[in-house]
């Protein structure tokens, strides 16, 4: 089946439908997907980076499955998204701002979150307008917390969405991997290297 | 078992917010000897919480969460009531059923942690307002000690239904007047603790939370019960400031008032044969350990 629906950044109003009700489908193993469209894993790694180093604030979300060391795998993950966030902050300009956001738990939390030092599914938004974020990506987040947060923001934000995920990807993503491992994320890391200085940072 | 269940990456630490990091830092998990007296020199159970100033139902939840024998091991379950806004802010894995039906999710999951981890004890603890357990629920709350789950019932008693605006409940007292119940309760109190005992509970308490000595006491009692032998349950008085008219201060004289000889809160205990060998078994222990902590401190002295 194919799709004329892109996913693409918002704002797409108060209920954008979920992009697997509008055709959109997930990648096969070493694949991945751009707005909808199955792509080699390869050429989406070239496009996270290149998204990441034109972005005003380009975030990590890590999720509770990589900020708890639950067992090896998880730890490896955990250096891998700190080594990301460390080679993104090498690479992109003074202008720029990487930002390395924890999405701790799902709860509801009221009266409200502290959108300086977390992020929350219920409202993602409230975070990335706090910190004007303008490409994020989601990694070691549940897979239906996951979809929820990655439609409210397509739904009230102009963030790009990055999904690096453990299991089939995210259609709900503007981009995403499938069967994220360290290694996936190193190679993400390592892209990012490639391109510094190759796009051009935002303009005011 | 311990904290090293609960351990954040090392690469992550730094971001993550400050009430985390307290809580791997700073908690009781795995603390043998955790009880109410941990309140005020470590991270407590409990985050901020979103019930009414004063309220008494928060000073139960502290008292409770500080008392858990293993709160690392312990799943609890909630049901529709003011408890269930607290539920999302504690440090403790639990469930919200649906309103009056936490027995029965009770029953099903204390059966299925005990086939799931054979090797390691597991304590389900259901905590429900009287709306839930008494009227709502009843059919749940007993038909679970009927079947004798091995877990514990608290039910926190405030006499009526308090975040609807005060309805009348099974609990509440014969003639009083509430918000929503403008005729006044015509008939008793439902007297559930002796339902308790009589449906098969072999521990059963009716206090107030005034003591927090004594909620640890009977917190601990009712989960190691349940744990070796059957159901037990808790009726803690927790009375709504808001519906009874008092102002936030006034709570805790409340349930003093309460708690007096031949007022409806006045301290009741049963104990089952069975229950009260236990926990003269476990009492032997616990001096065994006091002393021999006590040998140790004074060798090292």
């Amino acid at each position: 089946m194919s799709s004329v629906y892109q996913v693409l950044p918002g704002p797409e109003h108060f209920l954008p439908p979920a992009a697997a009700s509008m055709g959109v489908r997930l990648p096969d193993s070493g694949q991945a997907h751009i707005h909808g469209k199955i792509v080699n894993e390869e050429e989406a790694m070239e496009v996270a980076a290149r998204q990441f180093l034109a972005a005003k604030v380009p975030t990590i979300f890590p999720g509770p499955l990589v900020l708890w060391a639950w067992n090896e795998k998880a730890a490896k993950k955990a250096t891998a998204i700190r080594h990301l966030y460390e080679t993104l902050k090498e690479c992109v300009a003074p202008s720029q701002e990487a930002m390395l956001i924890p999405m701790p738990d799902y709860r509801p939390k009221y009266p409200k979150i502290n959108p300086e030092v977390e992020i929350n599914p219920n409202h993602p938004n409230l975070t990335i307008w706090h910190n004007k974020i303008d490409t994020c990506m989601f990694v070691g987040v549940h897979c239906h917390q996951a979809n929820l947060s990655l439609k409210i923001i397509r739904g009230g934000t102009y963030c790009y969405t990055i999904a690096m995920c453990a299991q089939a990807g995210h259609e709900d993503a503007m981009l995403s991997f499938r069967d994220a491992t360290a290694d996936k994320i190193m190679r993400l890391a390592d892209w990012v290297k490639r391109l510094k200085g190759s796009v051009k940072p935002p303009q005011d | 078992m311990s904290k090293e269940r609960i351990k954040i990456a090392p690469e992550m630490f730094d971001i993550m917010p400050p009430e985390y990091q307290d809580l791997v830092q700073r908690a009781t998990y795995g603390n043998e000897t955790r009880g109410w007296k941990d309140i005020g020199t470590s991270k407590e159970l409990i985050e901020e919480h979103s019930l009414c100033a004063g309220c008494p139902e928060s000073m139960a939840f502290r008292y409770i969460l500080a008392s858990l024998p293993a709160p690392e091991d312990t799943v609890m379950v909630g049901s529709t009531g003011c408890t269930s806004l607290v539920f999302p802010h504690v440090g403790v894995h639990n469930i919200h059923s649906l309103f009056g039906n936490q027995n029965a999710i009770a029953s099903g999951l204390k059966r299925a942690l005990t086939v799931r981890f054979p090797d390691r004890v597991k304590d389900v603890v259901v905590l429900a307002g009287d709306g839930a357990t008494v009227d709502i629920g009843l059919d749940m709350t007993l038909q679970a000690w009927f079947r004798q789950e091995k877990f514990t019932t608290i039910c926190f008693d405030n006499e009526l239904y308090a975040n609807t605006g005060g309805q009348e409940s099974g609990l509440m007292q014969k003639g009083f007047v509430a918000k929503m119940a403008p005729v006044g309760k015509t008939f008793e109190k439902v007297r559930l603790p002796e339902i308790a005992r009589e449906s098969g509970c072999h521990y059963v308490v009716n206090c107030t939370v005034s003591k927090p000595n004594l909620v640890e006491k009977v917190i601990k009692n009712a989960i190691h019960v349940a744990r070796e032998i059957g159901p037990t349950y808790l009726q803690l008085y927790t009375p709504c400031i808001l519906e009874i008219g008092k102002n936030s201060m006034e709570g805790l004289q409340e349930m003093r008032d309460s708690e007096k000889p031949a007022e409806r809160f006045s301290y009741k205990e049963y104990v089952s044969d069975q229950a009260k060998e236990l926990l003269t078994e476990l009492a032997a222990k616990e001096k065994e350990r006091k002393a021999a902590a006590k040998k140790q401190l004074a060798g090292q002295a």
